[in-house]
């Protein structure tokens, strides 16, 4: 992907409010991600209902990369079965690791595919992916119900 | 200022970050080297020449040490691991044993965690309460407000001498004025004032003191305590075994040595000593005056420049330390530091280990610099050019 449409696309995603709120209803389960080697604190809001994902929110201070990955992961995994979020999310870590991966699946999280070479951003590109996927196993652990 | 002496600033590196830790002058790479190669041997040890010549540099240095904060004995400074460690033995070593239920301890919320976490833990052994010193507007410690929370019941205030986010300095001389004539003893960190400023404990007339060499421009792993010579008596040692004991039998007989031989139990950490011993040196070789004039003078201009950029929004314009805490308005502070690390510049992005700060400032992450005096003008002047093209940062770090 051309640099600069990579560029666009996480800024777009930096700037976008759609899904960046706090959020009271209890129907959400919230979930703290906190990165502890660097500074960022997230909060998630996630809305399960028939073992599907019918809402994301979240919000917080955080670097831009962990604020845009958090946005795209919020829009991509909504609608998605809980099988399928922890697909895509087993993928995206694949992809981060530089291990094989299915990008189709990733949409515009695709923007993150070398993040591999800056190290130390390696934690903010997947600081809330494995928070969701965290509350995703406790919920199909029943941990949730 | 003696640039020359750093062999990391001939990396073209700005190096912002001297209250995380300082760069180190060869002097004192050369003395830990020297050590290593012409008198490597364990300390209290041998009878041959070597090992009494690490027994001499050892005890010299703690003489330094002395002289350095004029304390009045030199069996008032133990060597620890650094700040953190000093105030863990100061915590559990001395108070401890010597508070009871319900004292109180007073400490603020600007503290660093090593000066806030082990009185959490004493509260929770031992049923202290942790008290706090109110703030003012410029989040500085008033005389008035230490005198304020003060009841029958406090006993101790611990304080450091100069913040690590808002750089203010505290008016510790008042303040242990105050604490003495209320029997509270003063515990005082100096973890960044130590290498920016002169501290006089006898002036001062501090009881407990804490810092660390690596922050000072020695190396990492050795710091100091202080105490007054009748306090450190009543310390509990919290390493038992070889170097710290007179005598011992089978049945579990034990006669410790003197202070402050007792607290300093094991091998110590001879080459981080000896580091410390040229650091010290080294800052009397330039004087701290001249440091601490030279700093005053760098920080009044890296504030009068950043003050002109009307997107920077900077917290402590009234703090007389060396320091600089600031944000880009709408930038996050790691953002900002990813960015200037794009051109060698140094600085740290974050909360600085100060995690209750943001009770009383309600901002979480800064940006900081502290200055050092081999920070320049041009250095400075290279961080407002960079600065001004913020408008670039995204093009640069993502
Ligand atoms: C004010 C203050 N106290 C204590 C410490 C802890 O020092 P060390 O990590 O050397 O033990 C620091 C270091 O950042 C500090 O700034």
């Amino acid at each position: 992907m051309d640099p600069n449409l990579k560029r666009s696309i996480i800024l777009d995603n930096y700037e976008d409010t759609t899904n960046r709120k706090d959020i009271e209803d209890k129907k959400y389960i919230k979930h703290n991600s906190r990165n502890i080697s660097c500074i960022d604190n997230i909060n998630l809001y996630i809305k399960i209902t028939n073992n599907t994902i019918e809402d994301i929110k979240f919000n917080g201070e955080a670097c831009v990369i962990s604020i845009a990955t958090t946005s795209i992961m919020s829009k991509l995994l909504k609608g998605k079965t809980i099988e399928q979020a922890i697909k895509i999310i087993k993928n995206y870590n694949n992809m981060i690791e530089e291990k094989e991966y299915d990008s189709k699946l990733l949409e515009e999280a695709n923007v993150f595919n070398d993040i591999y070479k800056q190290p130390n951003r390696i934690k903010c590109a997947t600081l809330t992916w494995n928070g969701l996927l965290e509350e995703l196993t406790k919920y199909q652990n029943g941990i949730h119900n | 200022m003696n640039r020359e002496d750093f062999p990391m600033l001939k990396h073209e590196i700005v190096y912002f970050d001297n209250g995380a830790t300082t760069l180190k002058p060869n002097a004192v790479k050369e003395a830990i080297n020297d050590y290593y190669e012409n008198y490597s041997a364990n300390a209290h040890r041998g009878d041959y020449k070597i090992s009494n010549i690490v027994d001499e540099k050892y005890e010299q240095t703690r003489t330094k040490v002395k002289q350095l904060i004029n304390a009045k004995e030199d069996s008032e400074i133990v060597f620890t691991s650094g700040t953190t460690d000093s105030l863990n033995l100061i915590v559990n070593g001395y108070f401890k044993q010597n508070l009871k239920k319900d004292d109180e301890v007073l400490i603020t919320y600007s503290e660093h965690a090593s000066n806030i976490l082990p009185w959490f833990i004493l509260a929770k052994e031992i049923g202290i309460k942790v008290k706090y010193i109110e703030l003012d507007q410029n989040y500085e410690v008033t005389i008035e407000n230490v005198e304020k929370v003060i009841t029958p019941k406090t006993k101790v205030i611990s304080l450091a001498h100069i913040t690590n986010v808002i750089s203010d300095v505290r008016p510790i001389k008042s303040i242990s004025q105050l604490a003495h004539k209320n029997n509270i003893l003063l515990v005082v960190d100096a973890a960044q004032s130590i290498a920016h400023t002169k501290i006089d404990v006898t002036d001062m007339d501090i009881d407990f003191l804490a810092f660390s060499a690596h922050k000072m421009y020695g190396p990492t792993g050795i710091g100091v305590m202080y105490a007054k010579y009748k306090l450190l008596d009543k310390m509990q040692p919290r390493n038992y075994g070889g170097g710290m004991n007179a005598v011992f039998t089978k049945d579990g007989y034990i006669e410790l040595r003197e202070i402050p031989t007792r607290l300093e139990a094991g091998t110590p950490n001879i080459e981080g000593v000896i580091g410390l011993s040229a650091a010290i040196d080294y800052i009397n070789k330039i004087g701290i005056d001249k440091i601490h004039k030279y700093e005053q003078e760098l920080k009044k201009y890296l504030l009068e420049q950043l003050n002109q950029l009307d997107f920077v929004e900077i917290y402590n314009k009234k703090a007389q330390g060396s320091s600089v805490a600031f944000n880009i308005k709408n930038v996050f502070a790691q953002d900002t530091s990813i960015y200037l690390d794009k051109y060698n510049i140094c600085i740290r992005a974050g909360n600085h280990c100060a995690k209750i700060l943001n009770e009383a400032t309600k901002i979480n992450n800064t940006c900081r610099i502290v200055l050092s005096f081999y920070n320049t003008k041009e250095e400075i002047d290279l961080l407002i050019n960079v600065l001004k093209n913020i408008k670039n940062i995204w093009n640069e770090i993502l």
